[in-house]
C-alpha cells in the first residue's frame, strides 16, 4: 500500500466512527472552553463544578418521568437543574453569612448526592432501558453518533455567535459589575444570559465527557490560553483551539488503545496545554520570565565593563589591556561579553587592547551618570553614610530607564557633582 | 440653597441585618468639591453606591438634579474604589477608559471616532496617553487611579462619585487629581469624593458630609469642621452606634416594623 493509499484508507467507512467521535469531541470542547473563558474571568471557576455536578438530578428526574434516554428531555432536565443550582448559590449568598466557596461546595454535594440517590433507585427499579445511565458520570464519548455532532456544532455556534455579539457586555461585567451598573446597564440580565449559555454547554456536553471532567473543560483552556495572550479576544481564540485540539487528540489517543477512556485523556491533553502555555507563554511565561532575567545579566556586565573601562579613561589610558579589566570575573565570560560589545560597534580590540567607540563612551557616561546621580539623590533624601551610597548605586544604575533618569535630573535640579565629588558626566 | 443636586431622604441600607446606613437625610450643592468622611466602616462607600443605584436602599430614596437616577443617569459619573477591582485582568489602558463611552453607544454599537478623540483627551488630562497600549496589570497605584478618573472623564458627565480616589496614590497623583478637580470645578461640575484623611479635608473640600452610619453633620467646610463634630463622628458614639448594630446583627432584632 503506498503512503496515499495509507492516509486515503483513514476516511474509508471503517473509520467512520473514529472520524464522528474525534470531531464531535473538539466540538464540544471548544463549545465549553470559550464559554468558560468568562467563568474564569469572573472567578468563577467553581461554579463550572457546581453546574456539572448539578445537572445529575435533572437527568434523573426526566429519565423518571418519560422512561426513556432521549438527549432533548435529558437537556431539558440538566438545564433545568442547572440553572436551579445557580439560582441556589445566589440566594444563599444574599441571605447568609456563609463565604463563597462553603455555599458552591454545599450546593455542589447536595445536588451531587440527590442525582446518585435517584439513579440508583432508577438501576435497581427494574426498567430494561436504564442500562447505561451511569455514562453520565464519566461520558462514552464512544457511543457519539452523528446526530450528537450535529447538536454539539449547533451549541458552539450558538456560544460563538453570542459571544462575539455580547462581547462588550460579557467583558464589562466580568471586569467591574458595580461599574457596569452604574452605567446603567442591566447586569441581571446579562449575568443570567451568560449562566444560560454556560448551563445548556454543560447540559449538552457531559453526555460525551461526562460530569466529572466537564468542569475541567470549562476552566483549564481559559486559564492556559491566559498565559498567552494580554487581551481578552486573543484569549477566547486561545482557549477555543486549545479545547478543539485537545477533544480531537484526546480521542485519537485513547482510540489508539484498548479500554482507553475518552474524557480522562482529553482532560490530560488540555492539561498539557496549560502546562506548556505556563512554561513558554510570552510574558507571564516562566521561560519567558528566565530569559528576562538572562537578558538583565548580559545588561549588568556589559554595563560595567564600559564604566571600568571608563574610569580608566577618566585617569587617562587610552588604551586598555583585558587583564586590567578583570577584577572578579572569569576571564572567559570576560571575553565573551568584550565580543558581544565590540559586535555592537561599542569598542574595538586590537591585539589584546581595547579601544573605547564613540557610540561606547556615549552608553559608559550614560551609566556612570545615572550611578552618580542616584548617590545623590540617597544621599539627599535618606540618611545614609557616604560609604553605604556606592554600593546601592552599584545595583540601581542598571535598573534606571530613560524616565526615570528625567525625572531625577529635574528632581535634582540638574547637579554638577555627586557626593564623593566626581563631576557628573552629561 | 437653590435646587440641591443629590438630596437622601430617609436612606437606611441594610446589609442582612445590619445597617450599613441608617436614617439619612441630607442635600447637597451645585458646584462644589464635597467630602464624605468617617470612620471605617461607616458606610461612606455604601452611600456613593446607594446614590449611584448599585447598592437597593432598604428604604428612603436618593435623588440626583430631584430626578429619580434613571433620567439623569447620563450625567453622572461613578469612580469605583479601586482596591475592589482585580487589576491582573487582561485588558489595556485604552479598554478601561473605553467604557466610559459605553453609556453613549450602548453594549452592542461600535466606538466612533469622535469617541476615540473623546478617550484620547481623558487620558491626556490625567497624564496617560503615553500608556495607554500598556496592561493594566502594570500599572502602580497611582497610575490605576488615573486610569479610572479618566474613564469617569470620558463620560462627559456633570457630577462625579469618586469612591476613595486618594487612597494609596503616590504625591505626584496626588497633586495632579487635585489640580483636576479644581479644573472640574471651574467648568462648573460637582464632585462628590469618599475621602480618609482628615489632614486634607480642609484644603480640598468646599463642603463636608460627616457620618457614623448615621448623619453625623452636613455643611458648608468652614461651619462643620469643628472639634465637637469631629469627635461626634470619629470618637465616643462609634462604639454606642456599633454596639446596637451588633445587638441587631446577631439577636435578629427588626429595625421597624415591616
Amino acid at each position: 500500500m503506498s503512503f496515499w493509499q495509507n492516509i486515503l484508507s483513514y476516511f474509508s467507512s471503517e473509520y467512520y466512527t473514529f472520524w464522528v467521535v474525534s470531531i464531535g469531541a473538539g466540538i464540544i470542547c471548544f463549545a465549553a472552553g470559550i464559554v468558560g473563558t468568562f467563568s474564569y474571568l469572573r472567578k468563577r471557576a467553581l461554579l463550572g463544578d457546581v453546574i456539572s455536578h448539578a445537572v445529575l438530578p435533572g437527568v434523573a428526574i426526566s429519565f423518571m418521568l418519560t422512561g426513556v434516554k432521549n438527549p432533548i428531555y435529558f437537556l431539558i432536565g440538566a438545564t433545568t437543574s442547572g440553572i436551579l443550582s445557580i439560582w441556589l448559590v445566589d440566594y444563599i449568598q444574599s441571605k447568609s453569612k456563609l463565604k463563597p466557596d462553603t455555599i458552591l461546595a454545599l450546593t455542589l454535594s447536595v445536588f451531587f448526592g440527590i442525582g446518585i440517590v435517584l439513579l440508583t433507585k432508577i438501576q435497581h427499579s427494574g426498567n430494561a432501558a436504564q442500562s447505561g445511565l451511569d455514562s453520565f458520570l464519566f461520558g462514552k464519548a464512544a457511543s457519539m453518533t452523528l446526530q450528537d455532532v450535529i447538536i454539539f456544532s449547533i451549541i458552539a455556534l450558538i456560544n460563538t455567535v453570542c459571544i462575539a455579539v455580547f462581547l462588550r457586555a460579557f467583558s464589562l461585567i466580568s471586569f467591574d459589575e458595580e461599574y457596569a451598573k452604574s452605567l446603567g446597564f442591566n447586569i441581571k440580565i446579562i449575568k443570567s444570559f451568560l449562566a444560560l449559555l454556560t448551563v445548556i454547554t454543560v447540559a449538552i456536553g457531559i453526555q460525551s465527557v461526562g460530569i466529572v471532567l466537564m468542569a475541567a473543560l470549562l476552566i483549564t483552556p481559559a486559564s492556559g490560553a491566559r498565559f498567552l495572550t494580554k487581551s481578552i479576544k486573543k484569549m477566547l481564540i486561545y482557549a477555543g483551539v486549545f479545547a478543539l485540539l485537545s477533544g480531537f487528540i484526546g480521542v485519537i489517543i485513547s482510540s489508539s488503545g484498548t479500554a482507553m477512556p475518552t474524557g480522562p485523556w482529553i482532560v490530560v491533553v488540555l492539561s498539557s496545554f496549560t502546562i506548556f502555555a505556563i512554561f513558554f507563554g510570552k510574558e507571564k511565561g516562566v521561560i519567558a520570565r528566565m530569559r528576562v532575567r538572562k537578558s538583565n545579566n548580559v545588561k549588568i556586565n556589559n554595563e560595567n565593563i564600559l564604566k571600568k573601562l571608563y574610569k580608566l579613561s577618566e585617569e587617562g589610558k587610552e588604551s586598555i589591556h583585558v587583564d586590567q579589566l578583570s577584577e572578579n570575573q572569569s576571564i572567559p565570560q570576560l571575553k565573551t561579553t568584550l565580543k558581544r560589545l565590540e559586535k555592537k560597534q561599542i569598542l574595538s580590540q586590537v591585539k589584546g587592547t581595547i579601544i573605547l567607540n564613540e557610540k561606547g563612551k556615549i552608553a559608559a557616561r550614560e551609566v556612570i551618570r545615572k550611578h552618580r546621580l542616584w548617590e545623590i539623590y540617597l544621599s539627599k533624601y535618606f540618611q545614609l553614610d557616604e560609604d553605604h551610597l556606592h554600593d546601592d548605586a552599584e545595583g540601581i544604575e542598571h535598573v534606571i530607564t530613560p524616565e526615570i533618569e528625567k525625572h531625577l535630573i529635574t528632581l535634582l535640579d540638574r547637579p554638577e557633582k555627586d557626593p564623593h565629588q566626581s563631576e557628573i558626566p552629561y | 440653597m437653590a435646587t440641591p443636586i443629590i438630596e437622601a431622604h430617609n436612606l437606611t441600607v441594610l446589609y442582612g441585618r445590619k445597617p450599613a446606613i441608617w436614617n439619612v437625610d441630607f442635600k447637597l450643592p451645585e458646584g462644589q468639591v464635597i467630602g464624605i468622611m468617617g470612620p471605617n466602616g461607616s458606610g461612606k462607600s455604601t452611600l456613593l453606591k446607594s446614590i449611584m443605584g448599585v447598592v437597593a436602599p432598604t428604604t428612603g430614596y436618593t435623588k440626583v438634579y430631584d430626578q429619580d437616577l434613571n433620567q439623569v443617569r447620563h450625567k453622572v459619573s461613578y469612580v469605583p474604589q479601586r482596591q475592589e477591582i482585580d487589576w491582573d485582568f487582561p485588558a489595556s489602558v485604552w479598554d478601561i477608559v473605553s467604557m466610559g463611552r459605553f453609556h453613549v453607544r450602548g453594549l452592542f454599537k461600535r466606538l466612533t471616532s469622535e469617541d476615540n478623540e473623546i478617550i484620547q483627551e481623558s487620558l491626556e488630562k490625567v497624564n496617560m496617553l503615553g500608556f495607554a497600549k500598556r496592561q493594566i496589570s502594570q500599572l502602580s497605584g497611582g497610575q490605576q487611579q488615573r486610569v479610572f478618573l479618566a474613564r469617569a472623564i470620558a463620560q462627559q458627565g456633570e457630577l462625579f462619585l469618586m469612591d476613595e480616589p486618594f487612597a494609596g496614590v503616590d504625591i505626584a497623583t496626588e497633586e495632579m487629581i487635585v489640580d483636576l478637580l479644581k479644573e472640574m470645578k471651574d467648568q462648573g461640575k460637582t464632585l462628590v469624593i469618599v475621602h480618609h484623611d482628615l489632614h486634607t479635608a480642609q484644603s480640598y473640600f468646599d463642603h463636608l458630609v460627616l457620618m457614623n452610619t448615621r448623619l453625623v453633620a452636613c455643611g458648608k467646610t468652614s461651619d462643620v469642621f469643628t472639634d465637637q463634630i469631629l469627635t461626634d463622628t470619629y470618637g465616643g458614639k462609634l462604639t454606642t452606634i456599633a454596639k446596637i448594630s451588633q445587638e441587631l446583627e446577631n439577636k435578629e432584632f427588626p429595625i421597624r416594623h415591616q
